[in-house]
């Protein structure tokens, strides 16, 4: 019962390390500054905002739900707590509270209109993504916010780790993908998380409020954006009304490469991490390689639909 | 039988239930014994799933009394029943398939660790669900050997039993079985079959819907026949033929016109 195979990974969780790895192999042969403690270092702190923002994203997508909305809401809790500081003369703290507070409200938004009035996820999210862009646009006047409090910096500061710069903002997103993992594995309500996105009627008849779970889910991923909102000025060092449009897609196909299935109830959110990683090498090592960006754009798009197939033809296979 | 003083577990008296115009329950009653496995059968539209959802918390009578061990009940959700000790098994695998044969069996009632690690950080105590599963299995032997594969590894017949062993280690009073075997082919439908003899043989006594005559011939240790929203008769299965009961079902036999000896 308890036996070696058991305690081996799938080959599910396996898949997205194995692509990584052979990832990483290509772009080292291809260009020689690739392999280096600093291109490692400068990775990690590109794929910071949109490895949290994914977070949220894979709790969504472990009910069988999607977020379209998740890089928009970002956005907007960037220009609330950078603006909240440059206006009203708030402190850092406070401010980016304000800011996390705003996303985390949005996110309950997204889960009133799933679970009270049984909207599709889709939908919803589709919608507030206009409406979070929208505001942002609105709010900021499409300026930048430049006149920032050395507060929010902080978490874009670094510190030196056996020849590597990492910022304590990395440390923060590794934090949060430990906790994220622990509470999803060893809870149970994260097992209640994986049990509605399997079958959420079965779910609901054994007794679990199956709407409450839901609605936690998508103020959770709020919460997350909101951090990532938090990442995001402190890596930039500004308030970027423009900020979140390719994580709002790079999120989603953070999840699907990192092994987690978009029908729900399976997958492992530190996979996500990797799929974070998988992207971020493509345009790290694409862009050393000096194709122009459309390319990567092209690549990742690519990237998705073969993962997507990868889940669905290894469920077929699995039935 | 007749002359024995019946434990009776779980009655209904003169349940209503209304659907706009629609009467589907017309002063019913429902009587289940101890120990026993009592078929419900009857033709659609006779109140027969009506009746099971009153007694399962899915819907609430207009009118009449439940109660359990004599007390008088009132559910207003299948949470409710579920929370008094009535399980119901239904038809469409009510499970969860990407997750472990354990970890389907504590859905909802999952046992924490102790100390700091269960209070604190919330932890479950995953060796001892999974122990308590093996046993549990072991006791109505089911022969699945490993408890932590995936549901979606099961056949049909083998999640069916994970589904009514659930049931089974967790109802206190009552079993329920909504059409357990409906979805299931000749050979996985006996394996169920099985399993719910070792439920009321363990002392659960067990309510199974059923369309299969055969199936409910082979088990059932009486027969609720429901008809026009009423209760027709209870039979007997062992003094009466197939097609008598068939003829009770659909109102070629009168009620009054039942040979004694074929009433339970």
């Amino acid at each position: 019962m308890n036996s070696f195979k058991d305690k081996l990974p799938p080959l599910g969780t396996l898949g997205p390390l194995i692509a990584l790895v052979l990832a990483c192999a290509f772009f080292a042969s291809q260009s020689d500054r690739f392999l280096s403690t600093q291109n490692f270092s400068l990775i990690l702190a590109q794929v910071m905002v949109v490895g949290v923002i994914a977070i949220g994203q894979t709790l969504i997508i472990l009910t069988a739900g999607i977020d379209l909305s998740c890089g928009m809401v970002m956005a907007l809790g960037g220009i609330v707590m950078t603006k909240f500081a440059a206006d009203y003369g708030m402190s850092a703290p406070v401010a980016m509270a304000c800011g996390l507070a705003v996303t985390t409200l949005f996110g309950y938004f997204n889960g009133v209109l799933v679970t009270r009035i049984k909207l599709p996820p889709f939908i919803v999210t589709l919608g507030t993504l206009n409406i979070a862009f929208a505001i942002t646009q609105l709010y900021s006047g499409s300026q930048t916010v430049t006149d920032i409090p050395a507060g929010m910096n902080w978490l874009g500061s670094t510190f030196t780790l056996g020849g590597a710069t990492v910022s304590y903002g990395v440390v923060m997103m590794l934090g949060l993908y430990v906790f994220a993992w622990f509470a999803l594995r060893e809870t149970a309500a994260g097992r209640h998380v994986y049990a509605v996105g399997n079958n959420p009627e079965a779910t609901r008849l054994t007794g679990i409020p199956t709407e409450k779970v839901l609605l936690w889910v998508y103020v959770l991923a709020g919460l997350c954006y909101g951090v990532a909102a938090m990442l995001g000025v402190a890596r930039t060092g500004a308030g970027d009304p423009n900020a979140g449009q390719t994580e709002n897609l790079d999120a989603i196909t953070a999840v699907v490469l990192g092994g987690t299935s978009l029908f729900g109830g399976r997958g492992v959110v530190l996979g996500t991490l990797v799929g974070a990683l998988i992207v971020g090498v493509f345009r790290n090592g694409l862009t050393l390689m000096g194709v122009s960006s459309v390319y990567q754009i092209l690549v990742t798009g690519i990237l998705v639909i073969l993962a997507v197939a990868t889940d669905q033809l290894s469920r077929k296979g699995a039935r | 039988m007749s002359g024995t003083q019946h434990n009776i577990v779980m009655q209904a008296k003169g349940l209503v239930k209304r659907y706009g115009q629609v009467t589907a329950l017309d002063g019913a009653d429902f009587e289940l014994r101890a120990g026993e496995i009592l078929a419900v059968i009857g033709d659609n539209g006779a109140g027969k799933s009506s009746l099971i959802k009153c007694l399962s918390g899915a819907t609430v009578p207009d009118e009449g009394v439940i109660s359990l061990d004599g007390t008088p009940i009132y559910f207003k959700s299948p949470i409710d029943a579920r929370r008094a000790g009535i399980e119901t098994v239904y038809q469409d695998l009510a499970v969860a398939p990407a997750m472990s044969i354990a970890e389907n069996l504590f859905l909802g009632r999952e046992i924490r660790r102790p100390g700091f690690a269960g209070n604190v950080l919330r932890m479950l105590d995953k060796k001892r669900m999974l122990q308590e599963s093996i046993e549990r299995m072991n006791d109505l032997k089911v022969g699945i050997r490993s408890m932590t594969q995936a549901v979606e590894t099961l056949s049909g017949g083998q999640r069916q039993c994970v589904a009514v062993s659930r049931a089974a280690a967790f109802a206190q009073h009552v079993v329920i079985m909504d059409e357990p075997t409906a979805a299931l082919g000749v050979k996985e439908g006996n394996m169920v079959l099985e399993l719910i003899r070792r439920v009321r043989d363990k002392g659960l006594p067990v309510v199974l819907i059923s369309h299969n005559m055969p199936h409910v011939f082979e088990i059932a240790d009486r027969i609720h026949v429901a008809r026009l929203g009423k209760r027709a008769a209870v039979l007997n299965p062992k003094n009466i033929s197939m097609s008598d009961t068939v003829a009770v079902m659909t109102g070629a036999m009168k009620p009054e016109d039942i040979p004694a000896e074929c009433l339970a």
